[in-house]
This record gives structure tokens, sequence and C-alpha cells, in this order.
């Protein structure tokens, strides 16, 4: 069964006086442990389809199964559980909560879990040793590098055991040396532990690392390769 | 849902973030807090004195005046006519039910000397009962008895005020002294009551029997006359009916028609002096509502912080809600936030309160009483506030939508 089925979602944007259809009769089809690299130019809805992929937000017309779950109708908390237990965010700023020291950054999906403190320390633990951050836990993250803030972002995606992880250009404020390091984590906790990666970027050799290509221009995908 | 412990934690660490805002935050509720109590005990102070004094006196009292008469159309005031006798104050004791003590009063202001001391006070006359009618104890020596008053005695009890100003340390009792230049031995001197409602010093007085005092200081022209009658009724319930039997009682005795006004006075002491405690009452209520609307003040400074801290943290939340926070998650996060601060406020505005409570009655002299219920209750009223006046900044940041909050710049 297909993780990610979208059929034909729409999403509209009302501005007042004006419409904006940011996506339009999107349908598409991701399975389990795919690598898959979204691009297109600004504006062309690649961010509002990661956010509906992210259940941040809701598709106005159209359907979305998520492990077959049908998003549609959900409430912001069974929205925020599914968030909570399927997905791992990964964002351009790392979006790391300041004056927090790198475990609890991590641990952060866990306590939103319910779970005990020794639990998540434990788990939060294994995460950061699998980035590659064994040596940083109580690190503040204006203490870390750029790459580490996103290491510690992966790890805090990765702890829940989340199927799906969603990178919204992860390399954006990094440079090339370390967008290389970043992407081949990516790629090997795709390759090792079949973690479904979808990642938007802009650069074309980011885009390399992913095995299925989808191309946005103007809300609408042009592009499936 | 989380866990408390786990969102104190979280309230904490943001309340020492922002070490300088949360104190400042948290000085509104001292000071409303501490206002609360302190006024609460100012006005508590008050209503005690107050209790203090009405118990001086004595309770459950009435007190009966002679006079109002009217000779040829002048009227008179109250005293003016020695219409009560020491018979009407018999008979009151005799014949109204709800009356369970009764003392006459007859005397004077006069010089009472002692040794090369001399010292001008006001002489009462009365009978041994009047020690139970003002609730008075001694603190040495013995109360005349109804023989003393029978044999016109030459025997006084002295207040407290005067055994100072003419014995010194002496033990006056065995003692004599001159009033009028008769001499009087000391049989007793009374437990210092202090000063009455109206500002008297109570301990400023001499009783002797009501006889010596009609006989033998204060002449009188009509024999067995007295001044005033002082009654004690049985209960504070009774009182009312003690007043109507006394005066049913009078007039017959007096052969007062019906259309004809009273020759005497019926005063209700417990009353006025109730009345007064009342406004005690409500002067505490009105010092603790006024002190109550700087707590409110404190708790708007509370919402006010927290929708700024609220607006500042956007991100944050939107960071929460991205990896599960649920609704009330956030909404749990920044109430207790907002309870932290109030409440850690209220502990401080006690502690201040009741400082500025013992430093006012030690610095003004002014009677203060802190009460476990004025604390309970300013503490519970701070932590509502917190819950009250945080709740709409958490119900605001719960309901802000994850993606624009994680875009907020």
């Amino acid at each position: 069964m297909a993780l990610i089925d979208i059929r034909n979602i729409c999403k509209t944007y009302d501005l007042g006086d004006v419409k904006v259809n940011a996506l339009c009769g999107v349908s598409t089809v991701i399975d389990k442990g795919e690598f898959v690299a979204i691009m297109g130019p600004s504006g062309s809805g690649k961010s509002t389809f990661m956010n509906i992929l992210g259940c941040l937000d809701t598709p106005t017309t159209g359907k979305y199964l998520l492990d077959g779950v049908d998003v549609e109708g959900l409430s912001r908390d069974d929205l925020a559980e599914l968030r909570n237990k399927k997905i791992g965010f990964i964002f351009q700023g790392f979006n790391l909560l300041s004056r927090t020291s790198a475990i609890e950054n991590v641990e952060l999906p866990l306590i939103y879990a319910g779970m005990s403190s020794r639990q998540r320390r434990d788990l939060a633990r294994q995460a950061l040793d699998r980035v590659g951050l064994a040596n940083r836990y109580n690190h503040l993250p204006n203490q870390l590098s750029g790459g580490q803030q996103q290491r510690v972002a992966i790890a805090r995606a990765l702890v829940n055991n989340a199927e799906i992880i969603l990178a919204d250009e992860p390399t954006g404020n990094l440079d090339t040396k370390t967008s290389v390091e970043i992407m081949e984590l990516l790629v090997t906790l795709n390759q090792q532990s079949g973690i479904t990666i979808i990642l938007v970027t802009h650069e074309p050799d980011i885009a390399l690392y992913g095995r299925r290509k989808i191309r946005f221009l103007d809300g609408s995908i042009v592009e499936d390769v | 849902m989380i866990n408390i412990s786990l969102t104190i934690r979280i309230a904490l660490r943001a309340i020492k973030v922002n070490k300088m805002r949360s104190a400042l935050t948290m000085l509104g509720i001292i000071i409303g807090v501490s206002a609360v109590i302190t006024m609460v005990a100012v006005g508590s102070g008050a209503k005690q004195r107050i209790a203090e004094q009405i118990s001086s006196v004595g309770s459950n009292l009435l007190m009966i005046l002679s006079g109002t008469t009217t000779p040829g159309g002048v009227r008179m005031g109250m005293g003016t006519q020695p219409t009560l006798t020491f018979g009407d104050a018999q008979a009151i004791q005799r014949e109204c039910p709800s009356v369970q003590y009764v003392a006459p009063t007859h005397g004077g202001a006069a010089q009472v000397i002692y040794g090369n001391q001399n010292w001008s006070t006001g002489i009462t006359g009365t009978t041994p009962d009047m020690l139970y009618v003002r609730d008075w104890g001694l603190v040495s020596g013995r109360n005349f008895t109804d023989d003393d008053v029978r044999s016109a005695a030459k025997v006084c009890l002295l207040g407290k005020t005067v055994v100072d100003n003419l014995f010194g340390s002496v033990n006056p009792i065995g003692e004599v002294v001159r009033i009028k230049k008769v001499p009087f031995t000391v049989i007793g001197v009374l437990e210092s009551k202090g000063q009455s409602p109206t500002g008297q010093d109570q301990d400023d007085v001499i009783y002797i029997p009501i006889t010596t005092s009609q006989k033998k200081i204060f002449g009188t022209q009509f024999p067995g006359m007295v001044r005033i009658i002082m009654v004690k009724a049985r209960s504070t319930e009774e009182l009312s009916s003690a007043e109507k039997e006394i005066t049913e009682l009078l007039r017959q005795r007096h052969r007062i028609g019906p259309k004809q006004e009273n020759d005497f006075t019926v005063r209700n002491l417990t009353q006025m002096m109730e009345a007064q405690e009342q406004s005690a009452n409500v002067m505490t209520l009105l010092l603790g509502a006024i002190a109550s609307v700087s707590l409110v003040v404190g708790g708007i400074g509370i919402m006010n912080i927290m929708l700024v801290s609220v607006t500042e943290r956007t991100r944050e939340i939107g960071i929460r809600m991205a990896v599960g926070a649920k609704t009330w998650d956030i909404r749990l996060q920044f109430i207790i936030e907002a309870l932290t601060l109030s409440m850690i406020g209220g502990i401080i505005g006690i502690i201040f309160g009741v400082a500025v409570s013992e430093a006012l009655s030690y610095f003004s002299g002014w009677k203060t009483l802190i009460s476990p219920f004025s604390i309970a209750l300013a503490f519970c009223f701070s932590a509502f506030v917190g819950v009250f006046f945080g709740f709409y900044p958490a119900y605001k940041a719960s309901m802000l939508k994850p993606i624009e909050a994680l875009r907020y710049e």
C-alpha cells in the first residue's frame, strides 16, 4: 500500500479580494522507502504541497491518504498526533528551540508522545549518536555550527521512529561541504532504515540525491521521473 | 497530554530567561497581594480593637438615664431630674425576667487624697453587682458586699489609674484614702480596662457603696435618688425584651399616663457598639476591595506580558506544534507560566504584606491583625488571577496555525 496517496488535491488561499490557487489538481503516490526530490521555482506550490504532506495544512479539495488514513476531517489534535508519530520535519532554518540543549530539542517529540523521562533520554541519545553528535548532547543551538544544528534537527525528526522525513530546503543555509554531509546522512537513513524522505530543493545537484524527481510549476506537477 | 511537572519546568525556564520582565510582572501581583493583606490586617485590627472595647464596657448592657422632664414647657436634658430611685433598680432586678444584673449608680467628681498625693476622679456609688454588670474583675482585694451597702460602709474599690496616681508602687489594699475629707478603706483594686469606645479612661474611677455616696459624699435632696441604672441582660437575644420590660415597669412605677413621655431613657450600649463594629467591618471590606483592585491590575500586567510572550515565541509554538504538541499542551504551558508568575508573586506578596503590617503596627501603633484566612484568600486570589489572565494568551497561542507559526519572523 502506498504510504502517501494524494488524489487531485487543490489548495486555494483566500486573500480577501483575490483567490490564489497554490495547488491545483495534484495527484501522486509515494511509496515507503522512496527518496523524492521536489523542485520548482518559488511560488510553484512545492511548499504548500510539503505543508499538506506534513499535515501542517489541509487541502481545500481532494483526498490525502497518509498510510491509508484519510486526513480530511481530522481534528487539530488528531493531526498533531499524526505528525508526532509518523512525520519528522527538517527545515531550512533548523527551527530548534533556542536556549535549549541539543538533547532536549531532540526529546521534544517524545515529550508530546507522553514518554517517561528516562525513555526520552535514551532515545534522544541514540538519535544524536546516529547523526554523529554523540559528544554534543548538552550544547545549546548557538554553540553548534549550522551543519551540527541541522543534524540535531534530523535527530529530532528521527527520534520518534518517523516513517517520513520532510526536508524543506535542508541545505539552504549550509555551505557546500556541509550540505554534502547532510545529504549523505539523509541517504544513509533512507537506505539503511528505509525511511521515506521527501526533499524540497532549489539546487539541482542536491536534487540528484533523490531517486525520484517531482517538478512543480504554477501549482501543478509538470514532471515526475 | 504531557505531564504537569514537565510543563512547570518549561514555564520556570521561560520565566528565568526573562528575569527582569518576570520580576516586574510579579511586582504587580506582589503589590496587589501585600496591599490586600495589609489593608485587611489594618481593618480587622480596628475591628478587633472595637470588639475589645465592647467587651471592656461589658456585654449586653442597657443604661437607664433619669430625666427629661418638661417643667412649664421647658424641655430639660437627660439626667436633669432625679426620677430614678434605688427602689426602681431593685424592682427591675425583681420583676424583669430578661435582666441578669442591675447596678444603680450615684456619684460625681471629687478630690481624693492619700498621704501627700491627691487626684481628682469620678466617684461612683453603686452596688456589688456593678462588677458583674461590667464583667469587671479585681486584681487584688475583694468586692464590697450588700452589707457594706446597707451599712453605708466607708470602703472603696480603686481603678488602676487612680492607684497609679495616688499610690505609685505601694500596695493600696487596707490603706486609707480621703474622699471629700471622708476616710475610706481601700478593699480592692480593679483590673485595667483601658479606653472606652468614646476615648475615656475607664480606669480613672473609684467605686463606693451607693448608700455611702448618697449619704456621706454627694448628699441629695431626694433620698434614694440614683443617676443611672446599669443593667445586664441575660443574653444578646434578650436585650430588646429587657428594654421593653424595663420601660413598662418604670412607666408603671413612675405613674406615666399612656400619652405622656417617659421621664427616663433606656439606652442600648451594646447596640451602639455593635454599630461601630459593623462600620469597622465595612471599612475592612472597603479597604480589601480597594486593595483587590491593585491585584486585578497586577493580573492585567500578567496578561499583557503573556500576550507579548506568546507573540515573541510564535515560532517556538510552531515548532512544538509541528512535532506533535496538542491544543492543551500549548494551552497548559502558557497557563502554567502565568500561574507560576502569579503564585510566586503571591508568595512574595504574602511575606511582604505580613512584614508591612507588622511594621505598620510597630511604627504607627495601629493595631493590625493578620488572619490566616486573609493570607489563604490572597494566595488563592493570586492563583485565580494567574489562571484567569493567563487563559486568553494561552488560548491565543493554542489557536495559532502551525504553518503560520513556523513561518513567523
